[in-house]
């Protein structure tokens, strides 16, 4: 059974567990603080670079916006299927920080790169390499925090972790707005600045954040064994299930922005909305899930996604509209990103969970790209409201199955039992 | 290591850093001191005079210069005036910029033959296009507005005209009906790129929808386009109102090079492929009525040719460095 150091500290000085409030953030982990600053500081390198990135590539390079699409579906695209091998190679060898450090030092390397790239093959090597570094880097660190956290407390583990790194999401394009009108609209201080936090982000990984030992010898069988694990099988079919049918982040905005006639301009916005609730609500979500069981919360956050489309559909307008659908956007975000991860951690064996991790994220992007690419059809023949509306059916029906393939995994299992110890 | 220890380095690192950033940030603003400074005195319209943007490296970087057409390799005349895309004609000129932000958004700037700053327009997204009509009167331009589209990977058009005389602003051509190929059309896909103006009231114009795109010839008093001929982008007006010379998609987009510069006679409608065959990725200006000048990639972004606009001949490198002409 996992101590973390504040709970060690509370049993040696006798402090009575009373205290539930402060309990609920004493039981994450350290590791999992300096992962999140890690992430909190590299969110904002990365951000900072895709703020300006189509900027600086058609306005400044002189790309021509044909050539930006493939540049932009590169970068889009490389992630994945390194996730699988960046999962699978962090539990051969139980080098979780190692990997993930690999990963952060290659987009760290991306930084400077992209400012001496001036032609566009040159351009799209670099920001596929910091694709890549992203995809091997993330499974590592999702099974760190997993690893570090107590069964009971991987909820708020990975509240706290999301919360964090988007706060990076959110900081980056403004620290990219100050350095781009700083220096007269001149890129190179933007990727100079961003290079900077990459390099911080890589040192607190290095000085902080501490390996597990043991639990070796992943390989692609035993990642493979877990996938037929009725549990983890289970959750992976609900999540692609759910994946499928949830719209895309950049569908929901564009029917927002169609439905209140919104300015381009306050365009992007929108998903700072999305972000400020996420990270208002990961936390609490995280502990909501730790104690009330983690499916419920995971359903739940799909309940909310679906009163987005109600809302959508609704005939209300203007303000109201906006701050509702990305009120409860933002929730759903809160109650099932970080929280799918926590209900999978501990279905997995220390030695395959990055790998296991791997196979679930890379199942529910392609499950989301998939539906991306439906919803994408469907608008185009029948028009955005059908299209959603087809969208709510289904993934109200993909949220009654999930509901039934996951209640009958929490009846069998003791997801609470574990929660309470 | 203690913890101390660890503390201590990572605050002397980040200070480190910051100092390193902070120290570039001003070594490039001070590199850049204000734009827009004053600079050489440039008429529009002087005859015997290429005006461009002015793609070197260095400090006239994408300042509006001049250069007599006899010699254009000559040393650059440098205005001051920033512009990423520019057009004039009869004396008024306009200016696309890039205005610093987070998001991608510009500034539309009608000059005069002094380039003298008038009136400016605010709007969302990166300069492509811009045309002004033969009499100086009315001004179009179109931009590319990113967040705007379908999967988010792909980039949509906007389109605005202007009167430059009353100041009547048509923020974007959407608004126009459409008669495709003689009877009403509406999707939600549509997008217009590349004016071109016949006279104060007439234009040509692409219009792109469900993956074609059309010639469509407007009018701007009825608020109307209609389809003319597939498979044009980006067509430019002979000074004589007959022919348009335009990109013409040849090959897959998916090989990077899909566009034939190509001149259609618009009484015929018959097309002429021209010599270059390079794959050309701009709206042509007529130098005259014979032949037209383009923008190419070159080693500072760009470099303008010119080519006979009847097929004939062989493409000529006018200039290196430079970008939108006027002649």
């Amino acid at each position: 059974m996992y101590l973390s150091a504040g709970r060690v500290a509370d049993a040696a000085g006798g402090v009575a567990r009373r205290d539930a409030g402060r309990r609920a953030l004493r039981l994450v982990a350290p590791n999992v603080v300096a992962l999140g600053a890690v992430s909190l500081i590299t969110d904002v390198s990365a951000e900072m670079v895709t703020a300006v990135l189509p900027l600086y590539l058609v306005a400044g390079l002189g790309l021509s916006p044909l050539a930006f699409g493939f540049v932009d579906g590169l970068y889009g695209g490389a992630g994945a299927l390194v996730r699988l091998a960046g999962g699978h190679l962090a539990d051969r060898r139980a080098r979780h920080k190692l990997v993930a450090g690999a990963g952060y030092a290659l987009s760290a390397l991306a930084k400077p790169a992209l400012m001496a790239a001036g032609s566009v093959p040159a351009v799209a090597a670099v920001l596929v390499a910091d694709r890549v570094g992203k995809g091997v880097r993330t499974a590592p660190r999702d099974a760190l925090i997993s690893l570090s956290s107590p069964p009971g407390a991987q909820g708020r583990a990975f509240g706290l972790h999301r919360a964090m790194d988007t706060t990076g999401a959110l900081l980056g394009p403004l620290v990219a707005f100050a350095v781009l009108s700083a220096a007269h609209q001149d890129y190179d201080p933007v990727f100079v600045a961003s290079t900077c936090f990459a390099v911080l982000g890589l040192l607190v990984l290095w000085l902080f954040v501490r390996d597990r030992d043991g639990a070796a010898g992943g390989s692609v069988r035993a990642t493979l064994t877990v996938l037929r694990g009725a549990r983890f099988a289970r959750l992976c079919a609900s999540a692609a299930l759910l994946g499928v049918s949830t719209v895309s982040d950049s569908f929901v905005y564009l029917l927002l922005q169609r439905a209140v006639d919104l300015p381009v301009r306050y365009f992007p916005l929108l998903p700072v909305g999305t972000a400020a609730t996420y990270l208002l609500l990961a936390v609490p979500l995280g502990v909501v899930a730790d104690r009330a069981g983690r499916g419920r919360v995971f359903l739940a956050g799909h309940a909310f996604l679906l009163l987005v489309y109600g809302l959508l559909l609704s005939p209300l307008g203007g303000a109201a509209l906006v701050a509702g659908c990305l009120a409860l956007h933002g929730a759903f975000y809160a109650a099932t990103d970080g929280v799918l991860m926590a209900i999978a951690g501990p279905l997995l064996p220390e030695g395959t969970r990055a790998g296991g991790l791997a196979v679930l994220q890379t199942g529910q992007a392609l499950a989301r790209f998939g539906g991306s690419l439906a919803f994408g059809a469907a608008w185009t023949w029948w028009g955005p409201h059908t299209a959603l509306w087809a969208g709510a059916v289904s993934l109200a029906t993909a949220g009654a199955c999930a509901a039934a393939l996951l209640g009958a995994r929490r009846s069998a299992g003791p997801d609470r039992q574990e929660a309470e110890a | 290591m203690t913890l101390r220890t660890r503390l201590l380095i990572v605050v002397g690192a980040a200070v480190l850093l910051a100092v390193a950033a902070t120290g570039y940030t001003l070594r490039a603003a001070a590199r850049h001191p204000a734009h827009t400074g004053a600079g050489a005195r440039i008429v529009l319209g002087t005859p015997g005079q290429i005006v461009f943007r002015d793609m070197r490296m260095g400090p006239g970087k994408d300042h509006l210069a001049a250069v007599a057409s006899a010699s254009p390799g000559a040393p650059r005349a440098d205005s001051g005036l920033v512009c990423a895309r520019f057009h004039a004609a009869a004396g008024t000129g306009l200016c696309l910029r890039n205005r610093p932000g987070l998001t991608p958004s510009y500034e539309a700037v009608v000059v005069d033959a002094a380039l003298r700053e008038h009136r400016s327009y605010d709007g969302a997204g990166i300069p492509s296009r811009t045309r002004v009509s033969p009499s100086g009167r009315m001004a179009a331009w179109t931009v590319f507005v990113s967040g705007d589209s379908y999967g988010g990977t792909n980039f949509s058009t906007r389109t605005s005209i202007l009167d430059t005389r009353t100041g009547h602003l048509v923020p974007s051509l959407e608004q126009y009906r459409v008669i495709k190929d003689g009877a009403p059309y509406r999707s939600a896909d549509i997008n217009f790129w590349g004016v071109t103006f016949a006279d104060d009231q007439h234009f040509y114009a692409t219009l792109a929808t469900r993956g074609k795109t059309w010639l469509v010839a407007g009018d701007t008093a009825k608020r109307q386009v209609r389809t003319l001929h597939q498979n044009v982008e980006c067509p430019s007006l002979s000074p004589d109102g007959t022919r348009v010379a335009y990109k013409k998609r040849v090959r897959s987009a998916a090989g990077g090079n899909p566009w034939r510069l190509t001149v259609l006679d618009l009484r015929t409608m018959r097309e002429t492929p021209l010599a270059e065959t390079r794959s050309v990725d701009d709206q042509a200006v007529w130098v005259d009525g014979g032949q037209v000048a383009y923008s190419l990639p070159g080693d500072y972004g760009s470099d303008l040719w010119t080519v006979p606009a009847d097929g004939s001949g062989t493409p000529h490198r006018l200039m290196t460095a430079a970008l939108n002409p006027v002649f």
